[in-house]
Protein backbone atom coordinates (compact mmCIF):
# COMPACT_ATOMS: atom_id res chain seq x y z
CA UNK A 1 0.00 0.00 0.00
CA UNK A 2 1.45 3.36 -1.03
CA UNK A 3 1.52 6.45 1.18
CA UNK A 4 -1.03 8.10 -1.11
CA UNK A 5 -3.53 5.25 -0.77
CA UNK A 6 -3.07 5.14 3.02
CA UNK A 7 -3.74 8.89 3.07
CA UNK A 8 -6.85 8.42 0.89
CA UNK A 9 -8.24 5.67 3.15
CA UNK A 10 -7.50 7.83 6.22
CA UNK A 11 -9.30 10.82 4.70
CA UNK A 12 -12.30 8.68 3.76
CA UNK A 13 -12.41 7.18 7.25
CA UNK A 14 -12.25 10.61 8.84
CA UNK A 15 -15.03 11.90 6.57
CA UNK A 16 -17.17 8.88 7.47
CA UNK A 17 -16.55 9.43 11.19
CA UNK A 18 -17.46 13.12 10.86
CA UNK A 19 -20.66 12.23 9.00
CA UNK A 20 -21.50 9.58 11.60
CA UNK A 21 -20.96 12.04 14.45
CA UNK A 22 -22.95 14.74 12.67
CA UNK A 23 -25.86 12.33 12.11
CA UNK A 24 -26.09 11.34 15.78
CA UNK A 25 -25.69 14.97 16.88
CA UNK A 26 -28.63 15.93 14.64
CA UNK A 27 -30.61 12.89 15.77
CA UNK A 28 -30.16 13.43 19.52
CA UNK A 29 -29.42 17.13 20.01
CA UNK A 30 -31.10 18.72 16.96
CA UNK A 31 -31.27 22.51 16.98
CA UNK A 32 -31.86 22.89 20.73
CA UNK A 33 -29.65 20.89 23.10
CA UNK A 34 -31.69 21.87 26.17
CA UNK A 35 -34.56 19.52 25.24
CA UNK A 36 -32.30 16.43 25.06
CA UNK A 37 -30.44 17.53 28.22
CA UNK A 38 -33.74 17.93 30.12
CA UNK A 39 -34.85 14.44 29.05
CA UNK A 40 -31.54 12.91 30.22
CA UNK A 41 -31.67 14.73 33.58
CA UNK A 42 -35.34 13.78 34.05
CA UNK A 43 -34.56 10.10 33.41
CA UNK A 44 -31.60 10.23 35.83
CA UNK A 45 -33.75 11.83 38.54
CA UNK A 46 -36.51 9.25 37.85
CA UNK A 47 -33.94 6.46 38.36
CA UNK A 48 -32.67 8.05 41.59
CA UNK A 49 -36.25 8.36 42.87
CA UNK A 50 -36.88 4.72 41.91
CA UNK A 51 -33.88 3.69 43.99
CA UNK A 52 -35.48 5.62 46.86
CA UNK A 53 -38.70 3.61 46.26
CA UNK A 54 -40.58 6.51 44.63
CA UNK A 55 -42.37 5.58 41.40
CA UNK A 56 -41.85 8.86 39.52
CA UNK A 57 -43.23 7.65 36.14
CA UNK A 58 -44.92 11.04 35.82
CA UNK A 59 -41.63 12.99 35.80
CA UNK A 60 -40.29 12.32 32.23
CA UNK A 61 -43.53 13.31 30.40
CA UNK A 62 -43.86 16.40 32.60
CA UNK A 63 -40.22 17.40 32.03
CA UNK A 64 -40.47 16.71 28.26
CA UNK A 65 -43.47 19.00 27.82
CA UNK A 66 -41.88 21.69 30.03
CA UNK A 67 -38.62 21.51 28.02
CA UNK A 68 -40.51 21.91 24.72
CA UNK A 69 -42.44 24.87 26.17
CA UNK A 70 -39.22 26.58 27.31
CA UNK A 71 -37.61 25.94 23.91
CA UNK A 72 -40.62 27.39 22.04
CA UNK A 73 -40.58 30.42 24.33
CA UNK A 74 -36.88 31.04 23.58
CA UNK A 75 -37.32 30.70 19.81
CA UNK A 76 -40.32 33.04 19.71
CA UNK B 1 -53.76 -23.73 28.35
CA UNK B 2 -55.06 -25.46 25.17
CA UNK B 3 -53.84 -24.69 21.65
CA UNK B 4 -56.61 -22.26 20.71
CA UNK B 5 -56.15 -20.21 23.89
CA UNK B 6 -52.36 -20.13 23.30
CA UNK B 7 -53.05 -18.90 19.74
CA UNK B 8 -55.52 -16.23 20.88
CA UNK B 9 -53.34 -15.01 23.79
CA UNK B 10 -50.21 -14.82 21.65
CA UNK B 11 -52.16 -13.14 18.84
CA UNK B 12 -53.58 -10.44 21.14
CA UNK B 13 -50.34 -9.82 23.07
CA UNK B 14 -48.32 -9.64 19.82
CA UNK B 15 -50.95 -7.42 18.17
CA UNK B 16 -50.30 -4.69 20.77
CA UNK B 17 -46.58 -4.72 19.90
CA UNK B 18 -47.21 -4.90 16.13
CA UNK B 19 -49.57 -1.89 16.33
CA UNK B 20 -46.72 0.14 17.92
CA UNK B 21 -44.29 -1.09 15.22
CA UNK B 22 -46.68 -0.28 12.36
CA UNK B 23 -47.52 3.18 13.75
CA UNK B 24 -43.80 4.08 13.80
CA UNK B 25 -43.08 2.68 10.31
CA UNK B 26 -46.18 4.25 8.68
CA UNK B 27 -45.61 7.60 10.45
CA UNK B 28 -41.91 7.82 9.59
CA UNK B 29 -42.50 6.62 6.01
CA UNK B 30 -45.19 9.21 5.42
CA UNK B 31 -43.09 12.09 6.81
CA UNK B 32 -39.61 11.13 5.50
CA UNK B 33 -40.36 8.94 2.45
CA UNK B 34 -40.76 5.20 2.06
CA UNK B 35 -37.51 3.89 0.53
CA UNK B 36 -35.25 4.46 3.55
CA UNK B 37 -38.08 3.57 5.94
CA UNK B 38 -38.52 0.15 4.27
CA UNK B 39 -34.73 -0.31 4.24
CA UNK B 40 -34.65 0.39 8.00
CA UNK B 41 -37.59 -1.94 8.65
CA UNK B 42 -35.97 -4.66 6.53
CA UNK B 43 -32.63 -4.26 8.31
CA UNK B 44 -34.45 -4.41 11.68
CA UNK B 45 -36.20 -7.64 10.64
CA UNK B 46 -32.91 -9.11 9.38
CA UNK B 47 -31.08 -8.33 12.64
CA UNK B 48 -34.06 -9.70 14.58
CA UNK B 49 -34.01 -12.92 12.53
CA UNK B 50 -30.27 -13.35 13.21
CA UNK B 51 -30.77 -12.73 16.95
CA UNK B 52 -33.72 -15.17 17.14
CA UNK B 53 -31.91 -17.87 15.14
CA UNK B 54 -28.66 -17.45 17.10
CA UNK B 55 -30.17 -17.17 20.57
CA UNK B 56 -33.30 -19.33 20.28
CA UNK B 57 -34.99 -19.68 23.65
CA UNK B 58 -31.93 -18.07 25.27
CA UNK B 59 -33.44 -14.83 23.92
CA UNK B 60 -35.36 -14.68 27.20
CA UNK B 61 -32.03 -13.62 28.76
CA UNK B 62 -31.81 -10.48 26.56
CA UNK B 63 -31.64 -7.40 28.84
CA UNK B 64 -34.94 -6.05 27.50
CA UNK B 65 -34.98 -3.29 30.16
CA UNK B 66 -31.71 -1.79 28.89
CA UNK B 67 -32.92 -2.12 25.26
CA UNK B 68 -36.17 -0.32 26.13
CA UNK B 69 -34.30 2.43 28.00
CA UNK B 70 -31.83 3.13 25.17
CA UNK B 71 -34.34 2.94 22.29
CA UNK B 72 -37.04 4.73 24.29
CA UNK B 73 -34.71 7.61 25.24
CA UNK B 74 -33.53 8.03 21.63
CA UNK B 75 -37.11 7.96 20.29
CA UNK B 76 -38.16 10.45 22.97
CA UNK B 77 -35.43 13.04 22.26
CA UNK B 78 -35.97 12.71 18.49
CA UNK B 79 -39.78 12.65 18.80
CA UNK B 80 -39.67 15.87 20.83
CA UNK B 81 -37.80 17.59 17.97
CA UNK B 82 -40.63 16.76 15.54
CA UNK B 83 -43.20 17.57 18.26
CA UNK B 84 -41.71 21.06 18.65
CA UNK B 85 -41.32 21.66 14.87
CA UNK B 86 -44.88 20.41 14.30
CA UNK B 87 -46.25 22.81 16.94
CA UNK B 88 -44.46 25.74 15.25
CA UNK B 89 -45.69 24.76 11.78
CA UNK B 90 -49.30 24.16 12.83
CA UNK B 91 -49.34 27.45 14.76
CA UNK B 92 -47.99 29.26 11.67
CA UNK B 93 -49.90 27.44 8.89
CA UNK B 94 -52.84 25.80 10.65
CA UNK B 95 -53.77 22.47 9.10
CA UNK B 96 -53.38 23.74 5.55
CA UNK B 97 -50.00 22.11 4.97
CA UNK B 98 -46.60 23.57 4.45
CA UNK B 99 -47.18 25.93 1.55
CA UNK B 100 -44.99 24.19 -0.99
CA UNK B 101 -42.01 23.36 1.20
CA UNK B 102 -39.90 20.77 -0.57
CA UNK B 103 -38.66 17.55 0.94
CA UNK B 104 -35.07 18.81 0.77
CA UNK B 105 -36.09 21.79 2.94
CA UNK B 106 -36.76 19.24 5.68
CA UNK B 107 -33.24 17.85 5.33
CA UNK B 108 -34.46 14.75 3.49
CA UNK B 109 -31.78 13.77 0.94
CA UNK B 110 -32.96 13.49 -2.68
CA UNK B 111 -30.58 10.59 -3.29
CA UNK B 112 -29.06 7.86 -1.15
CA UNK B 113 -30.29 6.69 2.23
CA UNK B 114 -32.18 9.02 4.60
CA UNK B 115 -30.53 7.78 7.80
CA UNK B 116 -33.10 9.47 10.07
CA UNK B 117 -35.91 7.40 8.51
CA UNK B 118 -33.70 4.30 8.45
CA UNK B 119 -32.71 4.49 12.14
CA UNK B 120 -36.22 5.32 13.42
CA UNK B 121 -37.77 2.48 11.46
CA UNK B 122 -34.94 0.05 12.32
CA UNK B 123 -35.23 0.72 16.07
CA UNK B 124 -39.02 0.48 16.10
CA UNK B 125 -39.01 -2.85 14.25
CA UNK B 126 -36.10 -4.32 16.26
CA UNK B 127 -37.45 -3.43 19.73
CA UNK B 128 -41.01 -4.51 18.96
CA UNK B 129 -39.73 -7.62 17.17
CA UNK B 130 -37.70 -8.65 20.24
CA UNK B 131 -40.78 -8.08 22.42
CA UNK B 132 -42.90 -10.26 20.11
CA UNK B 133 -40.22 -12.98 20.19
CA UNK B 134 -40.25 -12.81 24.02
CA UNK B 135 -44.06 -13.16 24.02
CA UNK B 136 -43.80 -16.23 21.78
CA UNK B 137 -41.10 -17.76 23.99
CA UNK B 138 -42.92 -17.14 27.26
CA UNK B 139 -46.37 -18.34 26.08
CA UNK B 140 -44.89 -21.14 23.98
CA UNK B 141 -42.72 -22.42 26.82
CA UNK B 142 -45.44 -22.13 29.48
CA UNK B 143 -47.98 -24.09 27.43
CA UNK B 144 -45.43 -26.35 25.68
CA UNK B 145 -46.95 -25.15 22.37
CA UNK B 146 -44.23 -23.29 20.46
CA UNK B 147 -45.66 -23.84 16.93
CA UNK B 148 -49.07 -22.48 18.00
CA UNK B 149 -47.47 -19.47 19.72
CA UNK B 150 -45.40 -18.74 16.59
CA UNK B 151 -48.56 -19.02 14.44
CA UNK B 152 -50.45 -16.63 16.75
CA UNK B 153 -47.69 -14.03 16.55
CA UNK B 154 -47.29 -14.46 12.77
CA UNK B 155 -51.04 -14.01 12.29
CA UNK B 156 -50.92 -10.79 14.36
CA UNK B 157 -47.99 -9.44 12.29
CA UNK B 158 -49.74 -10.23 8.97
CA UNK B 159 -53.13 -8.88 10.09
CA UNK B 160 -51.90 -5.60 11.63
CA UNK B 161 -49.25 -4.98 8.94
CA UNK B 162 -52.00 -5.49 6.31
CA UNK B 163 -54.19 -2.94 8.12
CA UNK B 164 -51.17 -0.59 8.23
CA UNK B 165 -50.77 -0.83 4.46
CA UNK B 166 -54.49 -0.07 4.04
CA UNK B 167 -54.39 3.06 6.25
CA UNK B 168 -51.16 4.30 4.59
CA UNK B 169 -53.16 6.14 1.93
CA UNK B 170 -55.33 7.85 4.55
CA UNK B 171 -52.28 8.93 6.60
CA UNK B 172 -50.60 10.34 3.46
CA UNK B 173 -53.58 12.69 2.96
CA UNK B 174 -52.91 14.45 6.30
CA UNK B 175 -51.19 17.85 5.72
CA UNK B 176 -47.43 17.57 6.24
CA UNK B 177 -47.29 20.18 9.00
CA UNK B 178 -49.95 18.38 11.04
CA UNK B 179 -48.44 14.99 10.20
CA UNK B 180 -45.07 15.94 11.66
CA UNK B 181 -46.87 16.96 14.86
CA UNK B 182 -48.90 13.72 14.89
CA UNK B 183 -45.82 11.50 14.37
CA UNK B 184 -43.78 13.59 16.83
CA UNK B 185 -46.56 13.09 19.40
CA UNK B 186 -46.58 9.31 18.80
CA UNK B 187 -42.77 8.95 18.89
CA UNK B 188 -42.62 11.03 22.10
CA UNK B 189 -45.39 8.94 23.67
CA UNK B 190 -43.80 5.58 22.80
CA UNK B 191 -40.34 6.91 23.72
CA UNK B 192 -41.55 8.08 27.14
CA UNK B 193 -43.35 4.79 27.74
CA UNK B 194 -40.35 2.59 26.85
CA UNK B 195 -37.72 4.75 28.59
CA UNK B 196 -39.66 4.68 31.89
CA UNK B 197 -40.37 0.95 31.54
CA UNK B 198 -36.66 0.46 30.82
CA UNK B 199 -35.87 2.04 34.19
CA UNK B 200 -37.89 -0.76 35.76
CA UNK B 201 -40.96 1.30 36.63
CA UNK B 202 -44.45 0.00 35.90
CA UNK B 203 -46.95 2.36 34.29
CA UNK B 204 -50.36 2.57 35.94
CA UNK B 205 -52.73 0.78 33.55
CA UNK B 206 -49.95 -1.13 31.75
CA UNK B 207 -49.93 -0.67 27.95
CA UNK B 208 -53.05 1.52 28.28
CA UNK B 209 -50.74 4.24 29.64
CA UNK B 210 -49.59 4.84 26.03
CA UNK B 211 -53.05 6.26 25.27
CA UNK B 212 -52.83 8.53 28.33
CA UNK B 213 -49.38 9.70 27.19
CA UNK B 214 -50.70 10.42 23.67
CA UNK B 215 -53.56 12.43 25.24
CA UNK B 216 -51.05 14.31 27.43
CA UNK B 217 -48.83 15.29 24.48
CA UNK B 218 -51.88 16.21 22.33
CA UNK B 219 -53.18 18.49 25.10
CA UNK B 220 -49.75 20.09 25.50
CA UNK B 221 -49.46 20.60 21.71
CA UNK B 222 -52.93 22.18 21.54
CA UNK B 223 -52.02 24.52 24.41
CA UNK B 224 -48.69 25.55 22.85
CA UNK B 225 -50.25 26.07 19.37
CA UNK B 226 -52.88 28.34 20.93
CA UNK B 227 -50.25 30.30 22.89
CA UNK B 228 -48.02 30.75 19.80
CA UNK B 229 -50.97 31.86 17.64
CA UNK B 230 -52.01 34.39 20.30
CA UNK B 231 -48.40 35.64 20.53
CA UNK B 232 -48.16 36.01 16.72
CA UNK B 233 -51.53 37.79 16.64
CA UNK B 234 -50.31 40.29 19.26
CA UNK B 235 -47.12 40.95 17.25
CA UNK B 236 -49.16 41.58 14.06
CA UNK B 237 -51.40 44.02 15.93
CA UNK B 238 -48.37 45.84 17.41
CA UNK B 239 -46.74 46.13 13.96
CA UNK B 240 -50.01 47.39 12.41
CA UNK B 241 -50.38 49.93 15.20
Amino acid sequence: MTVASIHRVGTMGLRWLKGFGRFWYRFIIGDDWTVAATVVVALLVTELLRLANVAAWWLPPLAAVAAVGASLRRIN
Amino acid sequence: MNNSSVFLTTFLASAVEVIEMVIIVVGVGTVRGWRSTWLGAGAGLAVLAVIVLAAGTALAAVPIGALRLVIGSLLLVFGLQWFRKGIRRVSANGFRGMGGRSASADGIPDQGVDWIAFVLSFKGVLLEGVEIALIVISFGATAHAFPTAVLGAAAAVLFIAGLGLLVRGVVERIPRSALQLVVGTLLSSFGTFWAVEGLGLAWPGGDGAILALVAWYVLAAAGYVRLLQRHTGRLVLQNAG
